[in-house]
């Protein structure tokens, strides 16, 4: 509250830049984690089924 | 072997699994540096506390100009040297550029208001700024239109370079018209004219934004390298079916 009172009349104005931008971060982190966490899911799943890219084979048989 | 030969997505995995721990805790302290500052400096004399808001949205404002000038460089990168790493960082960074545009133009709403009287204004500085904003809408919708990434690729780049003659703009238009918004205060020939208790605590939160974006980028890089391999091994499983 104290906090609050410090900025002056135009306190709502200013809270509300700060939660923008902390929201804006927060799902940028989220988009970033979250694309991650899903492709990681997907190359395992194929992987699972024996599918390997074409540089990993050569690696195998060299 | 040449740095081009060195840039192969392999080795950016493998190096950037290395950095990112580090890069991610810089990013964390910077912003308690930062945060700490910009919450101990003082009003201005004539914004009073609102230049609280200039904290955010400077930075904000230059990462959505520097990330348009890297998905530049990294437009050269593909249409002049091919290079598919080059692809990756202008696609990763598209999304990231548009958050950070997007960011400028709320907090600078939202400083306007009880500054000018007004959220919006159709000020040289802003409407380009706007701009920006609608030019990574059109490039990331470029990116996935166009199903083959080598084209959209290609697309992107041109696209990029193009939009490129929007950053003078943005940056002397406030010199070019009489704008509403002021001119350049922070980096400017002959020295800032921000008072050193307000100029220290901008500069150390530009500092924490700009490790914030490269965190992001060189995540969001190798989010994209994983889709391209996983695009691979979609087309050799569909190949091995037929």
């Amino acid at each position: 509250m104290t906090m609050v009172t410090s900025l002056g009349p135009y306190a709502a104005f200013i809270l509300a830049a700060y939660a923008a931008a902390i929201v804006i971060i927060a799902g940028l982190v989220t988009w970033v984690m979250l694309d991650r966490r899903h492709l990681i899911r997907l190359i395992a799943e194929i992987e699972a089924q024996g599918v390997t890219r074409r540089s990993e084979r050569r690696h195998e048989e060299k | 072997m040449t740095l081009i030969n060195l840039a192969n997505p392999s080795r950016v995995l493998a190096l950037s699994a290395r950095i990112l721990p580090w890069l991610t805790a810089a990013t964390v302290l910077a912003f308690a540096v930062g945060g700490v500052q910009a919450y101990f400096a003082p009003d201005d004399y004539q914004q009073g506390a609102t230049v609280k808001i200039m904290f955010i949205h400077v930075p904000a404002a230059w990462l959505g100009i520097f990330c348009w000038m890297l998905m530049s460089v990294a437009a050269l990168g593909t249409l002049v040297w091919r290079h598919p790493l080059a692809d990756v960082a202008a696609k990763a960074a598209a999304p990231i550029g548009a958050a950070f545009t997007l960011m400028c133009l709320l907090t600078g709403a939202l400083w306007g208001r009880p500054m000018w009287g007004a959220y919006w204004v159709w000020d040289a500085r802003l409407t380009s700024v706007l701009v920006l904003f609608l030019m990574y809408l059109a490039v990331i919708a470029l990116w996935r239109t166009i199903e083959d990434p080598t084209r959209a690729a290609r697309a992107a780049a041109v696209f990029t370079l193009v939009g490129a003659i929007n950053i003078p703009i943005i940056k002397f238009s406030v010199d070019w018209w009489n704008t509403l918004h002021q001119g350049a205060s922070v980096f400017r020939v002959g020295g800032s004219t921000i008072h050193p208790s307000i100029l220290i605590p901008l500069i150390a939160m530009l500092a924490a934004f700009t490790l914030l974006f490269l965190t992001l980028h060189l995540a969001a890089m190798r989010n994209e390298i994983l889709r391209r391999r996983l695009r691979t091994m979609l087309t050799v499983q569909a190949a091995a079916a037929t």
